[in-house]
């Protein structure tokens, strides 16, 4: 069985049909990419998988369980983490504190433990460092910035803080909007060499949106191509660059 | 000089006086609080107690407001239910002084999250309305429910005492508030070393990806009144012990933008900042006057004038501060501890 299954997703803003009849699933520890032209409805599909946006019809299941009207803290709970195409970091905080967030869903410490921090909260608190020392900041690089806010950071490493906070959140899915969206060379070959990694390593299922071609064909299983709201194609790379509907989609069609 | 870090462990690194230099110097700041009392005066030591009492209202306001993102308008108002619940513990059923405090705060903390729950489904200003409301509403109980609040006289109490030890003089208070500040200080400071902390600040800085992180907002929102309606109920009970008296007219609605306007020059979400602001939205009009009537014996004639002028100079250096120092005076202090980290090098 699928480790997600999204089943005939309608999704509309009054008169706008931003999602028409699309369904898929994402196997087990498979690169599963959504691309499309700009307004597609790809952003709008993770949106939907969050618990953000309430589809109209249509059922999402995960892990074989129907998340279609759970609240958006719950799905996250449950092993669906996102990040953003546009950075949506805590800019207030440090690098180390919002990575500390991706992990609230499993810290247990409540109000009153917090206000005395004996104890319990201090235990899991100096656990879950340890935690994210070995398993997040040294696997991602970023040692060297990790008490500076986020705000003063440059936006490659902005990215890969938002990894960072994603993977601390334990997740069986990871929704990636753009990864790589305005980085120069060197920046996206980092980041999907960090992206190949989580997989390999981690046994994670990653869903990704992409506009850099080069890459989406490079390190994609499988991908489905989005038009006006409605899935076009599915396969393999290259099935896809194939595909007519794809090409005319991409190109145009001769007059 | 510093010149590096030596931290061997994590939890070094996560303690919150890292370096010994800096434990040395709070060591240094207890023992001049300790002394303080024996050396000043009756009215120094008052304006240490309403300092510290400010404090411990601010700290509350800055939970809520500076961390969590939630504008109240409403703070005095719980400081307000704070002081009558004690004065009426205190009168009715002869509770101490002790017993009051925390439960001065408990039903201020009750009041404040039914005043929060608006927050569910309102946020920024509108919620700042509800808030505005409250205040209001909570003034017109403090008047009219003569019953249980004596209406516009107010109630009076006895002097306090703890463990039998009489604290109703302004030296025997003073050491009760800062014990008080020293808790709730600390108390503020270990929720921003866990996930309540980190959950409120996220709040406040993007609500939505808080949400998907998987953060209950409306847990959280209700969290941050309670525990800032918590620590206004606290100093309202000092306050009512440290006067020994209230009215309704002790709350108003300029009372609370006091309190806003402590944790802005202070620096917002900063625990020290909600410090310094008390301190110096307090000390700071007695200080004008203190130089006014300095200039007094030499022109009695100009005086006249320039005595409503405090108000203005008042009203000026907050000004000042918002456009120079927009993050308060908590960021100031930052500054000039990174000046004197390098001195007398200067990058």
């Amino acid at each position: 069985m699928a480790l997600l299954e999204v089943n005939n997703l309608h999704l509309s803003f009054g008169g706008l049909q931003v999602l028409h009849d699309v369904s898929f699933s994402v196997e087990k520890g498979e690169i599963y990419a959504i691309i499309g032209p700009n307004g597609a409805g790809k952003t709008s599909i993770l949106n939907c998988l969050g618990g953000f946006y309430h589809q109209q019809k249509g059922e999402i299941a995960f892990a074989g369980d129907d998340i279609s009207h759970i609240s958006p803290d719950r799905r996250a709970a449950s092993g669906l983490a996102r990040t953003f195409q546009n950075i949506a970091l805590f800019r207030g905080m440090t690098v180390l504190d919002n990575i500390k967030l991706g992990s609230h869903v499993h810290l247990k410490t409540g109000l009153l433990g917090a206000a005395f921090y004996w104890g319990g909260a201090h235990r899991e608190e100096m656990k879950l460092r340890d935690e994210i020392e070995d398993e997040i900041i040294d696997f991602l690089e970023i040692e060297h910035i990790r008490k500076q806010p986020v705000s003063t950071l440059p936006y490659g490493l902005q990215k890969r803080v938002e990894l960072a906070r994603a993977l601390a959140m334990r997740p069986q899915i990871l929704l990636m909007d753009e990864p790589v969206a305005g980085m120069n060379a060197e920046e996206t070959e980092d980041m999907v060499r960090f992206i190949l990694d989580i997989q390999e390593e981690r046994d994670l299922t990653i869903i990704i949106i992409e506009h850099d071609m080069r890459m989406i064909m490079d390190i994609s299983d499988r991908i489905m191509v989005l038009n006006f709201g409605r899935k076009i194609a599915e396969g393999s790379p290259l099935e896809v660059q194939r595909h007519p509907e794809v090409i005319r989609a991409y190109l145009g069609t001769k007059k | 000089m510093r010149i590096g870090d030596y931290k061997e462990s994590y939890a070094a690194d996560e303690a919150v006086f890292v370096t010994s230099t800096s434990r040395f110097w709070l060591g240094v700041l207890f023992v001049m609080l300790a002394i303080f009392p024996f050396m000043a005066g009756e009215y120094l030591l008052y304006m240490a107690n309403i300092t510290g009492i400010a404090i411990v209202a601010a700290l509350g306001l800055n939970i809520l407001t500076g961390a969590a993102g939630q504008i109240s308008l409403g703070h005095a108002a719980f400081v307000g239910i704070g002081a009558y619940t004690a004065a009426v513990l205190t009168n009715r059923f002869g509770l101490s002084l002790i017993v009051c405090l925390p439960l001065a705060g408990l039903v201020s903390a009750f009041f404040g999250v039914l005043v929060g729950a608006p927050s569910m489904r309102m946020k920024g200003l509108y919620l700042c309305i509800t808030t505005l409301a409250a205040q209001v509403i909570f003034e017109f109980f403090f008047v009219h429910w003569e019953s249980l609040t004596g209406g516009i006289r107010g109630l009076n109490i006895e002097p306090p005492t703890i463990f039998g030890l009489d604290v109703g003089s302004e030296f025997g208070f003073y050491w009760v508030t800062l014990v008080v500040v020293v808790i709730a200080a600390t108390m503020s400071r270990n929720i921003f070393r866990t996930r309540v902390g980190r959950a409120f600040i996220a709040i406040r800085d993007r609500d939505i990806s808080a949400e998907l992180m998987g953060i209950n907002l409306f847990r959280y929102k209700l969290y941050a009144f309670a525990v800032s309606s918590f620590l206004a109920g606290v100093a309202g009970c000092l306050w009512v012990n440290h006067l020994k008296s209230i009215t309704p007219e002790h709350f108003p609605l300029h009372e609370s933008i006091r309190y806003l306007a402590m944790i802005i020059v202070g620096g917002l979400g900063n625990i020290l900042g909600a410090i310094y602001g008390a301190i110096f939205m307090t000390l700071i009009p007695e200080v004008l006057q203190t130089i006014l009537k300095f200039f007094e014996g030499y022109f009695p004639q100009a005086m006249a004038y320039l005595y409503p002028l405090q108000t203005v100079v008042f009203g000026l250096l907050i000004v000042l501060f918002l456009v120079f120092e927009p993050h308060g005076l908590a960021e100031m202090w930052c500054r000039v501890k990174a000046y004197f980290r390098l001195w007398p090098f200067k990058h």
